[in-house]
């Protein structure tokens, strides 16, 4: 703590107390949107996949009557 | 340019951010380097508050934005209750949580400046409380959109309140002219011009674009989701009807009276 107090004096504590509080809520709150978006992006997918393979499903029925 | 209808589209909407948020990103991030390059090793320390100044680059920006986001969502609660955009209420959901975590940075960074410059952490001035009263119309929001499970209805709910809260956005920017604040009066945003020396003005307009461009793009990447997750929902309803009507005709079919 020394030499950050040498290179931000006295109050270095509280400056870098700042940019660790507000780089950690940044950060939370990129992660949280972004690991929201994968997720709905995964289910999404899987909606897709099922439509696919009722849609082949379907044809397969149609060529078949 | 596409106009403001064309993007109501939701495809396109999804479209041309997935092209622009890559970009966006890298600049926000590039920008964010050179300003806290600014913040630390160019600008100086104040003559009065010393290296203290240097939490301004962060607790200045987050002040800004935590504002500009309750207008905007001001804005979309228009744009749904009035004009019935299709990516007002999207937009609106996505911007509560951003809005909220910039106040909250806003209230923790100017609590760790407090400490040394007025001996305390915290106390109930005008601009402190206005600020903490922003940051409860924000849980408050995000909290009546998880109440209400019909989307359409929360939007209309969370709408009507978000009006009602924007009545505290001029409270906090004229509590330091309406009233005797500990908080300092604005040296930015004055109709006389900035009062702060370039040398450290400028970086702290590099942060505050830095930061407004990371907050775009978290926005946009929300709205994303926002979108997805509606679609989401109409697929499992149409999925549900669809497996509720199945049955029903192989009993119709199996019935006794066949």
């Amino acid at each position: 703590m020394s030499m950050l107090e040498a290179a931000l004096g006295p109050h270095a504590v509280f400056i870098v107390g700042s940019y660790v509080a507000a780089i950690g809520i940044i950060g939370a709150l990129a992660f949280q949107v972004v690991a929201d978006n994968r997720a709905r992006k995964r289910e999404l997918a899987k909606f897709d996949r099922r439509r696919e393979i009722a849609g082949a499903d379907a044809s397969r029925a149609g060529a078949s009557t | 340019m596409p106009s403001i209808t064309e993007l109501a589209n939701p495809t396109r909407f999804m479209s041309l951010s997935g092209r622009l948020l890559p970009w966006i990103a890298a600049t926000a991030l590039a920008l964010g380097a050179v300003g806290f390059y600014g913040a630390f090793f160019t600008a100086p320390a104040d003559y009065q508050q010393g290296e203290t100044i240097r939490i301004m680059y962060v607790h200045v920006p987050a002040a800004w934005l935590a504002m500009s986001f309750y207008v905007l969502m001001t804005l979309s609660a228009l744009g749904a209750l009035v004009w019935r955009h299709p990516l007002a209420e999207v937009a609106q959901k996505a911007a509560a949580p951003i809005g909220a975590a910039f106040a909250l940075i806003c209230l923790i960074t100017g609590a760790l400046w407090g400490r040394p410059m007025w001996g305390a952490y915290w106390v109930w001035d005008a601009r402190l409380t206005s600020m903490l009263v922003l940051l409860l119309i924000y849980l408050a929001i995000m909290a009546l959109w998880r109440t209400i499970e019909e989307p359409s209805q929360a939007g209309r709910a969370v709408s009507i309140l978000t009006l009602v809260g924007f009545v505290n956005i001029p409270i906090i920017k004229f509590s330091v002219d309406w009233w005797n604040t500990l908080h300092q009066p604005a040296s930015v945003f004055r109709m006389s011009g900035p009062t702060i020396h370039p040398s450290i003005l400028w970086p702290l307009l590099i942060c505050a674009l830095a930061f407004s461009l990371l907050a775009v793009a978290l926005h946009l990447v929300a709205m994303r989701t926002e979108i997805m997750r509606r679609r989401i929902r109409t697929l499992t309803i149409l999925a549900a009807d669809r497996a509720d009507r199945m049955p029903a005709s192989g009993i119709a079919h199996g019935s006794p009276a066949e």
